[in-house]
This record gives C-alpha cells, structure tokens and sequence, in this order.
C-alpha cells in the first residue's frame, strides 16, 4: 500500500503522519523492554542512566548485578525452585491436556461444550480469583496431607505449587493442541489400523508425530505460565516456594535492588528464545498439516 | 441380498442388525472419548472448581455464631431486639457457659474477630471479657470449699456427675460431642469415660450440660481423664445457679448429703446480668447482643452487603457509616480505570493492527515481533521497566529534564497513582488488543475500500463507511479480551497504583493476607467473578470461546 503517484498533498501529509503515529506506538511497545537491558549493566545501584553511561564511558558499565544474581542465595533459590516447579507443572498439563484434547476432537463426544468451558476456566478467571480460591483448598488439603499421610511439610509446598500452577497451563494445552488436531487427517490412523498397528502405536508413530508441534508450542505456553506466575504462588505456596517472580515481586514492593533488571534482561532473553521456537513450531506445524489433504 | 433387504432389518458382518451394531460402535466411540477426557476433567474439577466454588461458599457462610455460642443463640432467638432493652437473665447466664468453653477453647477471640466486622468494638469486648470469666467462679469456689473441703477435689465432682450404674443420659453426652467438635474444628470422638446421669440433668440440667461439655472437652481435647482432673471455674457457677432453684428430693445417692449442704447454706451469687455489666458496661447495652442475634444465622448475607459498603443491623439493611464506606469507590475506580485502559488499547491498537494487515506479508511479520515481543516478555520484567522508566529519578523524567520540558526541581510525578496504573497496564495489554482486531482486519479485502473510491467516496468515507463497520468485530473481541483481563489485574496496580491506582483484586488480596476477613474477601472474589463471567459469556456470544488463538 505505497502511496500512489496521484496522491495529494493532503494525502500525502497524512501517510506520513500516519506512519509516524505507527512508529511511535512501537516505540511504546518496545521501549520499557530495551530501556532496561543497557541499565542492567550500570556500575551504580542506580535505576536510571548515569552520565557515565551516557558517556559510554567503560567505568560506568559492569556486570556486577549480573554477579549479584548468579552469587546471592537468596535468587538462586528462587530460581531453582522455579525450574523444578515450572517442568514438573508443564509435564502434569500436558499429558493430560494432550490426552483430552484427543478426546474432545473425536467426532461424538458428549456435553462437549460444558467439557470444554470446564477446561478454559482457569484461564476465564481472574488469576486473584483463582488465588484465593485456592488458598482455602491448599492450605486444609497441606494440613490433611501433612498429618494424615506424614509428609513434609517442604515437600507438601511444592506439590501444592506445582498442582495449582499445572491447572493454570492446562487451557493453553487444550487450546493449541486443540487446534493443530482440526486439521488432522483422520483417515492416517484409519490406515495404520488397517495395516494391523494397535491403538497405541498408531497414537505414538503417526498421530503425535503430526500433532507435536502443536503439543511443544502449547507446553512452552504452560511453561511460561508457571514461569512467570506470581500470584498464585504468593498465596499457595510458603517462602521455602520462592519462585523467581516472587522474588522480583518482593523487590520491586520493598527493597529495589538493581539486580531485578538483571534478571528482567535474563528473562527477556528467554521470551525471545521461546518466541522463537514458538514461531518456528507453528510454522512446521501449518507445514506438515499442508501435506496431508483435508 | 435382495432378500434380506425385503424381509427383515440390514444385518451387520457378524449378523447382528446393522441399526443396533452402529448405535454400538458409536457408544464405544463416545466412551473412548471421555475415558480420554476423564482425567484431565476430574483433575480440573477438584483442583479448581472445588476450589473456586468452596471459596464462593464461603461468602456466605456464617456458622461461628452459632457454633460458638449455641445455647446464646437459641436464648436470644426470643428476644425481641427492636425495643432496645435487654436480653432476659437466661441469655446471660447462656452466654456465661457458652463463652467459657469458647474462651478455654481459645474460639471467643476468632468469634470477636468475626463480630467486629459488622461493629467495631465487639473484638476487645470478647476479647477482655474472655480474661474476667473466672472471676465469678473464684468468687464461688472459696466460700464452697470452706463448707466442705471435698468440693476442691475433682473426684467428688465426678461421682455427682457421673451416671454410674445408674440410666445414663446419651443424649446429652451426645449434643455435647457435636457442640466440642463445632467449636474447635476438629472431631470430639472416642472414648470420654463419662456419662451424664440422667437423674442429674433434670435435677441440675445446667450444671449437668456445663460438666459434660468440660468432661468431653477435657477427654478429647486435652487428653485427660475427666474422673480426676478438676473441674472449671463455671462449674461451681453452674451448681450454685441450679441449687438455688434445683429439688433434690427425688435424687439418691452418696452426693446428695454434699449437694443438700451446698443448698442449704445458700451461697450468694450476683445474677448473670450484673456480672456482665460488671465485667464491660458495654454488656448493659442492648447493642453487642442485636449484633449477636442480626448475624447469628448459618448463612449470612452481611459479607456481601458488606462488599458494597452496606451493612445488617436489626433495623434492617443500612449503609455503612461514611468512613468506612471504600469498596464501592473502589468498584467504580477499578471498572472507570479498566475502561480507560481498553479505550487507550483502541487508540493505540487500531492504527498498528490496521497498518499490519495492510502491509505486505513480509513487512508484517516483521513488524508483528514487535507485538509478540512483549506480549511473550515476563508480566514482572515489563512492570519493573516501568518502574524504572516513570519514577521521579526515572528514565522518563530524566529525558524530559535533560530536554528541558520540565524543570529539575518539578519533576513529573508519574508513578504511585492512577496514571501510571493505565499507562503500565495499556502496555502490559496492548498485545491482547492488537492480535484479534489484526486477525479481523487480514478478513477485510482491500477491494472494497478501493470500490468506495472508485465511486466517489473520500479517505475518510471510504474507512468510516466501509473499513470501521468490518473491523468492529475485532475491536468488540479485543476490547472484552482486555477489559476481562483489567478487572481482575492484580500485580501491576500493586507495584505501579500507589494508594490511588489500586484495584478490587488488591483488596481482596489484602483481605486474605491482612485483614484475615476471609468472608469479605470471599465475597468480592464472588461479584468479580460473576462480573467477568457475564463479560465472558458475552464474548462467547460475540466471538466464540473457539476463535481464541494464541501467538
């Protein structure tokens, strides 16, 4: 949509206006998220650029936020608890999300509707809402399993963490997978039972193999989910469930310190990597549906 | 095969009729896929539903009047609260035993706490006079144990109380078992080795109910044998209160010398009432008792006239009194201010999805990153950078300085209010916008506009006309997605709100996490919930839950 050779000057005025209007609402999309890559790297405990850094000058950079956060115990912690709560969540959501997601896109399955607003709601409800709710269900089913079945009480924290954080991933299973089945063909596993395979082998060599983008691009979904949680977590889990975010949470609420922007920059990193495969996935994905017919 | 068909029903291969094997195969079909769906939808049910539905309960459930103060309740169910005198004797002298066992279970505290909601000052009265209760029963016991040294002894106590051979009142051991277990929450089974005699309770029914609930309480609770532990202050009340009336002449037994000692020397004992007002003049007042008696029901409608700043009171419904009157303020803040973040998500959403759908392919996914950019960046990474970027130190004030737009010493204040509220939260739900109107405007051929032109339509007709009607679906489903996702934003109006920039998902939180008034909180939860599911049905209506897409 070039501007054509006849426009005129008014015309001409308002494309211009137009795209400037455009460039600066990206500017406004873009900004907060590269302003804060080059402050992690100040030399200060400063939240803004210091003349130093304005200057270029080498002295007003360093990585000692970076330092901070790779040596404190306090976010390694954190961070470790976010990577055994957040694969362990993923892994719960997806296969059963995967599994229902086949069994809603069979052709006769009954209350389908009911089914499937059951399964979006918790990502329908408010996340406050879905917290509190599940702040009363925890706690008396953390004491019960503390008493009844002499667990730790740790231990218990992480279950209770990882149950309430798959839940909140499983409408982005169901949804993608969802999804990349409607345009599965069905009559490739009508021909893998036709040439003797069982059930279970027609799922594993010639469903999931179609289906896996799908299925990939829907457990990074509730990966980042439970990733970047902190609502929940707050109000289920205890401080020995410190996830990441909770931390962040706790800083920016209390005592900021710089090395949230560190962080932030670690996690930006991340978003573009999983952007990345996410995009890549759905792709293939539109790829390998273009092969088979229907 | 003609045959067949002329004489009787299709058959199937295996010769069944053809109707009945297909109905067969597709109950199979239909049980396979819930046998698929089944666990992810049990899970989902109990992990989440339950939860949400027990928590929606909750705002409406008021049983701690009624487990706490059983006997009170039912004494005060009579009273007629409108003439502003007080209660009669017997809702005292209920309201004695009942808060002594609360005050020895530690529940009168938590019951305070409840009342207080709904009038203030009720907490420390509980509070206080739960300290004061065995004044009366040491004013009591001296002048008992100087008649007869047995009274000090436990056992003496038990064998009065205790049925013995004799016919046992099972009932009443019973109630008692269920009043404990209400009370503390926990079960009041197993073996009390004690049971009430029957003879007992119509002659001393107080003093009988009183001693049974201690000897359960003690049996169950703190794991001691009732038949030689000593018995509380209220239960030299309960005996001095029943002999004063009690005919003892149909009883037999070896206590009955002690008891006809103990009524005879008739042992001076204020009435409950004057002990009440002795203890808090607030008691001689007919207000901590139509507080009791307004909410004394199972369930209760006062949290959630309470979430919309009004109250019960015995008159009726009433609004609360003006200083506490901030939730409805705060309703009305959170739906102008979500209102205006979705309004802000159009300005700016419109121009990007419409230059998106009207770029060539190439140049769109380009510029589409943009969107999905922070749309995929951490919620907490996105509202930190705001953080940093509207602080009076921040990134934005320092640029607008160093520009000279605004002077050093009168720096924006930019953050902690209402306006960096909208301003962080049009970002952090920008992408939500943009993503469904771009995918409606990819569905509006660029044909039409170029027809409007052709036949005479200027710019501005030609988008007004026939462009705007065709993307509104996009902007009607961006515009709920937004609006939904708003309302109940917790996080951000957290960090960036200030006092002024919060939300009703802040003060729910506060309930749960400071106030502890869950019920309140409960409620809240209730009509935000209700509000977003409205909103959401809508949009299945507008849009159709299945057009969701993601990335």
């Amino acid at each position: 949509m070039g501007l054509p050779p006849y426009a005129t000057f008014g015309q001409r005025v308002w494309y211009y206006t137009f795209r400037v209007i455009c460039a600066l609402i990206f500017i406004f999309l873009i900004t907060p998220i590269l302003v804060v890559m080059p402050l992690s790297f100040n030399s200060q405990d400063f939240f803004t650029f210091t003349p130093e850094m304005l200057r270029l000058d080498p002295a007003g950079y360093s990585l000692k936020h970076y330092e901070d956060f790779f040596t404190n115990a306090e976010w390694q912690r954190s961070l470790k608890n976010s990577l055994i709560i957040a694969p362990i969540a993923t892994i719960i959501s997806v296969s059963l999300g995967t599994l229902a997601a086949i069994g809603l896109s069979q052709s006769h399955v009954p209350f389908k509707g009911t089914i499937m607003a059951i399964l979006i709601s918790p990502m329908i409800v408010p996340l406050i809402i879905s917290a509190t709710g599940m702040f009363f269900f925890y706690s008396s089913l953390g004491n019960w399993m503390e008493s009844n079945l002499g667990l730790d009480k740790n231990f218990v924290g992480y279950i209770k963490v990882i149950l309430a954080h798959a839940v909140l991933g499983i409408p982005f299973v169901i949804i993608t997978v969802t999804a990349t089945l409607v345009g599965f063909d069905r009559s490739l596993t009508r021909a893998a039972a036709n040439m003797g395979a069982n059930p279970v082998t027609t799922f594993f060599r010639v469903q999931m193999p179609l289906i896996l983008p799908g299925v990939i691009s829907g457990g990074l979904f509730a990966f980042i989910t439970s990733f970047d949680e902190v609502v929940v977590v707050l109000f289920v889990g205890s401080a020995g469930q410190k996830t990441l975010p909770w931390q962040m949470f706790t800083g920016l609420r209390e005592q900021i310190s710089p090395t949230i922007l560190a962080v932030a920059t670690l996690l930006v990193i991340i978003s573009i990597a999983l952007l990345t495969v996410v995009e890549l996935l759905r792709r293939r994905s539109e790829k390998l549906r273009g092969m088979s017919p229907g | 095969m003609a045959d067949t068909a002329a004489n009787g029903p299709v058959l199937a291969a295996d010769g069944s009729p053809l109707k009945r094997s297909l109905g067969r195969a597709l109950r199979r079909q239909k049980l396979r896929a819930l046998a698929l769906v089944a666990p992810l939808l049990i899970f989902v049910l109990i992990t989440f539903i339950f939860p949400i539905a027990s928590m929606l309960f909750r705002s409406v459930q008021n049983d701690i009047v009624s487990n706490t103060l059983p006997y009170t309740v039912q004494a005060l169910a009579n009273w007629d609260a409108s003439t502003g005198d007080l209660p009669p004797e017997q809702v005292f002298e209920a309201m004695y035993f009942d808060m002594f066992l609360a005050a020895e279970a530690k529940r009168h505290t938590r019951l305070g706490t409840r009342l207080n909601y709904e009038q203030t000052g009720v907490s420390s009265l509980f509070r206080q006079s739960g300290r004061k209760l065995d004044d009366l029963g040491k004013d009591i016991e001296k002048p008992m144990n100087r008649l007869n040294a047995a009274w000090k002894d436990g056992e003496t106590w038990y064998s009065i109380f205790d049925a013995g051979t004799d016919s046992a009142d099972t009932q009443l051991l019973q109630v008692q078992r269920n009043r404990v277990a209400a009370l503390t929450d926990g079960p009041a089974s197993g073996d009390v080795n004690f049971a009430p005699s029957a003879a007992m309770a119509q002659a001393l029914p107080t003093a009988t109910r009183a001693y049974t609930a201690w000897a359960v309480y003690t049996a169950t609770q703190d794991g001691k044998d009732p038949a030689t532990t000593d018995p509380w202050e209220a239960l030299p009340v309960a005996l001095v209160h029943d002999l004063k009336t009690a005919d003892l002449s149909g009883l037999n037994g070896p206590a009955v010398d002690l008891l006809t000692e103990l009524q005879a020397a008739n042992i001076e004992m204020p009435t409950f009432a004057g002990f009440f007002a002795d203890m808090d003049e607030d008691w001689a007042t007919a207000t901590p008792w139509q507080t009791i008696q307004t909410h004394s029901g199972i369930y209760t409608s006062g949290y959630f006239l309470n979430a919309v700043d009004a109250q019960k009171t015995p008159e009726g419904i009433a609004w609360q009194p003006e200083d506490k009157q901030i939730l409805l303020t705060l309703f009305v803040r959170t739906l102008i201010m979500s209102l205006a973040i979705t309004g802000s998500c159009i300005l700016l959403g419109y121009p990007i999805a419409w230059l998106l759908a009207n770029l060539p392919m190439r140049q769109a996914n380009v510029l589409l990153i943009l969107v999905l950019l922070p749309f995929w960046t951490s919620l907490l990474v996105r509202t930190s950078a705001w953080k940093v970027m509207l602080q009076q130190q921040g990134v934005i004030n320092d640029v607008l300085v160093w520009i000279g737009l605004v002077d050093d010493a009168e720096r924006l204040i930019m953050i902690n209010n209402q306006f960096g509220t909208i301003v962080a939260m049009t970002h952090i739900l920008l992408p939500f916008m943009i993503l469904p109107m771009y995918s409606v405007m990819q569905t509006i051929p660029p044909s039409y506009l170029r027809a409007a032109k052709s036949l005479g339509a200027t710019n501005w007709t030609a988008f007004w006309r026939v462009y705007f009607p065709q993307s509104v679906p996009g902007i009607g489903a961006g515009s709920i997605l937004v609006f939904i996702l708003a309302i109940g934003y917790y996080i951000t109006p957290e960090i960036v709100g200030g006092t002024k920039g919060v939300f009703i998902s802040n003060r729910i939180a506060y309930h749960i996490s400071s106030s502890l008034n869950w019920g309140l909180a409960a409620a809240l939860g209730s009509i935000l919930l209700a509000a977003v599911l409205i909103l959401y049905w809508a949009y299945d209506r507008i849009v159709g839950i299945d057009n969701v897409k993601l990335g």
